[in-house]
């Protein structure tokens, strides 16, 4: 039991692991805060559609202590265990428009990761001329669309769609979604193809392949992944579409963010029911957002570093 | 927009027969003939000179797609293996074009007429006289006014993304959970996330954040009550959507950046503060302007929070261009005036963007 110690931490040594304490303090403290900031409103809502009018009013927030979880608001949607066999109108209206927003989602992401892989592809491997514009200047004229705001096309297109009797159908959706997520995925592919060494192509020229034989078979398997990732992130772009939905759709093609918006304009909402409607709403993408997070922060870091 | 890379080149020779050739042609040629006679029928049939009972443009729709796959095949037909190569870019190319070059000239003319979708009357020319309503409209003005604001708080977010990707950088447990925590804000739908926020969280009686407001000595917390405030909690929100997607560009900046370079400025006696100022943030530099300028792209479109919250209120306080040309239709079905205004907002936008991008490009090109 010997109280001398034989080695003394020095007073720098003291104030350097203060330091480093103090820096992991706020770093963690940052990174908590910023997680709360992030994931209260989700849980917020989560909790709101289990709740009955007086834990709304009281502000209960924790389940099981604070109040009773009911099945209410998912009842009002028809989607509680006891409401889930029989027919009910809302359900029915709620799964044909998730089946709609589900529909013009994957269509108009699958179509732009196509044309948009094509063009990628094209614009990286070969140099073309049409009339005066060159290879940049495609390009350009290609990521250019990313400035065009929406509202610029809208009203012409409602004009339009009126005439070719594509308004409030799934196509004319699908069609104006391709256009606004393709600038992206062109892209993000390009930046994926001029990471591949052409040399695979020569290669595979060499051996007899035609250039488009090259192409499916040893150039798309190797970007894939970047592919998968255009995907994504288009999926999530065009399943949150609202405006273009808003103007263009009325009974028939009607996606759930319109269904969304337009429960929120009533008076006297009941809290428990919007609550599940927004929460059914964004489940799938939260979904997507924990299984799929590496695809997207891949496809959003493209073209950011050279 | 100058990297086209390493080229691909491919010596072929082609011997294509005049027969093919000639065939190539036909179809292109035929096929758009063929369109030309749907598009003048109808147009023939539409201004009354004859009927031949279509009901909707649609002919002349299938005739423009067979048309543009005639003109896909053609160029393999005509071209050979040119022709498999445009085959590339050809489809993207003619898919933009013919929905915004088209859509934009058609806007043109209804931008000069006067067109009220609910008039049984149609459209008519009305030369400049939507301009001259548009230069006496305060409140379009004060969209554009608000516009300026809500990119100015593009400055706050940088800032916030900043630090946060500086924080998940650091050496740190639980990197994964806090890396999705922080994405799920931006995959969620705007719509979703101006009720779950706006009208519940925000919500002057109930919601938890006014009732941490009045806790913290704010009596009677209305967010969206006076003018700037509401501004102020539009601009929060949407900051709250898309501090991730510039949060995820820093951070893959950040992760790019050899690590030698900073252990060479602590070995060079810099201290944190000063190696932050003197090596990243200018090593940074490019990528957050490029964050900076996309995110400025993504800010001029802003407009399904502020329909789905506010509706342009407290007296146009929280507008955005897009918000109030959406009520222009909505509320007066007005699609002559809201063609224009929303020309005119395109317009600035190229502008504006055009300098901007200028700019940057001379503020990174490396000086010598």
């Amino acid at each position: 039991m010997s109280s001398a110690q034989i080695f003394h931490d020095s007073d720098a040594d003291l104030g350097h692991r203060v330091k480093w304490w103090s820096g992991r303090v706020a770093v963690y403290g940052m990174l908590i805060l910023w997680a709360l900031i992030c994931l209260f409103p989700i849980y917020w809502t989560l909790t709101t559609s289990f709740k009955m009018a007086p834990d709304v009013m009281k502000g209960n927030m924790i389940p099981w202590v604070d109040f009773t979880p009911k099945w209410l608001g998912w009842k009002s949607l028809g989607l509680s265990p006891d409401t889930i066999g029989d027919d009910n109108t809302v359900r029915a209206e709620f799964l044909k428009r998730f089946l709609n927003s589900a529909i013009a989602a994957l269509a108009s992401s699958l179509l732009a990761v196509v044309l948009g892989s094509l063009a990628a592809y094209g614009l990286s491997r070969f140099s073309y001329k049409f009339a005066w514009m060159r290879n940049s200047d495609i390009s350009f004229f290609f990521l250019s669309q990313l400035i065009l705001p929406p509202v610029v096309l809208a009203l012409p297109m409602l004009v339009l769609y009126k005439e070719l009797a594509l308004l409030d159908t799934r196509v004319g959706l699908i069609l104006l979604y391709t256009l606004s997520v393709l600038p992206i995925v062109i892209w993000i592919m390009r930046d994926q193809f001029s990471s591949i060494p052409t040399e695979l192509e020569e290669a595979a020229l060499v051996d007899g392949l035609s250039i488009w034989g090259a192409f499916v078979t040893i150039i798309l398997p190797i970007a894939l992944p970047g592919m998968v990732a255009a995907f994504i992130l288009s999926l999530v772009l065009t399943w949150n579409e609202y405006f273009f939905a808003a103007l263009l759709t009325s009974t028939y093609a009607n996606t759930l963010p319109v269904m969304v918006a337009s429960q929120t304009g009533s008076q006297g909402i009941s809290w428990w029911s919007m609550a599940a409607l927004a929460w059914a709403a964004i489940l799938p993408l939260i979904v997507i957002g924990v299984v799929l997070e590496r695809y997207i922060i891949k496809g959003m870091a493209a073209g950011a570093v050279k | 927009m100058s990297s086209s890379g390493d080229l691909l080149h491919v010596v072929t020779n082609d011997n294509i027969p005049a027969g093919r050739k000639a065939f190539g042609r036909a179809i292109i040629w035929g096929s758009a003939a063929v369109m030309a006679a749907v598009a003048v029928a109808q147009t023939l049939q539409v201004s009354g000179q004859a009927a031949f009972g279509f009901e909707t443009w649609r002919p002349t729709l299938y005739a423009y797609v067979a048309w543009a796959i005639c003109l896909c095949w053609g160029q393999v037909l005509i071209n050979g293996e040119h022709g498999k190569r445009t085959l590339f870019v050809l489809p993207a190319a003619l898919f933009v074009i013919s929905l915004t070059v088209f859509p934009l000239l058609f806007g043109l003319i209804i931008a000069f007429s006067d067109w009220n979708l609910s008039s049984p009357t149609g459209r008519k020319f009305n030369g400049l006289d939507n301009l001259r309503q548009m230069w006496a409209d305060p409140f379009y003005w004060n969209a554009l006014l608000n516009m300026v604001w809500y990119v100015l708080a593009i400055i706050v977010e940088y800032a916030i993304a900043f630090g946060l990707a500086l924080a998940l950088n650091a050496e740190i447990r639980a990197r994964k959970f806090f890396r999705v925590a922080f994405l799920l804000p931006l995959m969620l739908s705007p719509v979703a996330v101006s009720w779950m926020i706006g009208k519940s969280m925000l919500e002057p009686r109930f919601g938890p954040l006014a009732r941490l407001a009045r806790a913290l000595g704010w009596d009677d917390p209305s967010f969206f009550g006076s003018p700037w405030i509401a501004k102020l909690t539009i601009m929060l929100m949407d900051a709250w959507t898309f501090i991730p997607f510039m949060m995820i560009m820093i951070l893959a900046g950040l992760q790019a950046i050899p690590k030698e370079l900073n252990e060479a400025a602590k070995v060079d006696g810099a201290n944190g503060w000063r190696n932050f100022w003197e090596v990243t943030f200018p090593l940074m530099l490019p990528v957050s302007i490029t964050a900076i300028l996309i995110r400025i792209i993504f800010k001029l479109k802003l407009a399904d929070i502020v329909i789905a919250v506010t509706s342009g209120g407290p007296g146009g306080a929280t507008d955005t261009v897009t918000s109030f040309i959406f009520r222009e239709y909505r509320d007066r079905s007005n699609v002559g005036y809201g063609t224009l205004l929303a020309m005119v907002y395109l317009v600035v936008i190229i502008i504006v963007m055009t300098l901007l991008m200028k700019l940057a490009d001379r503020f990174t090109r490396p000086r010598t």
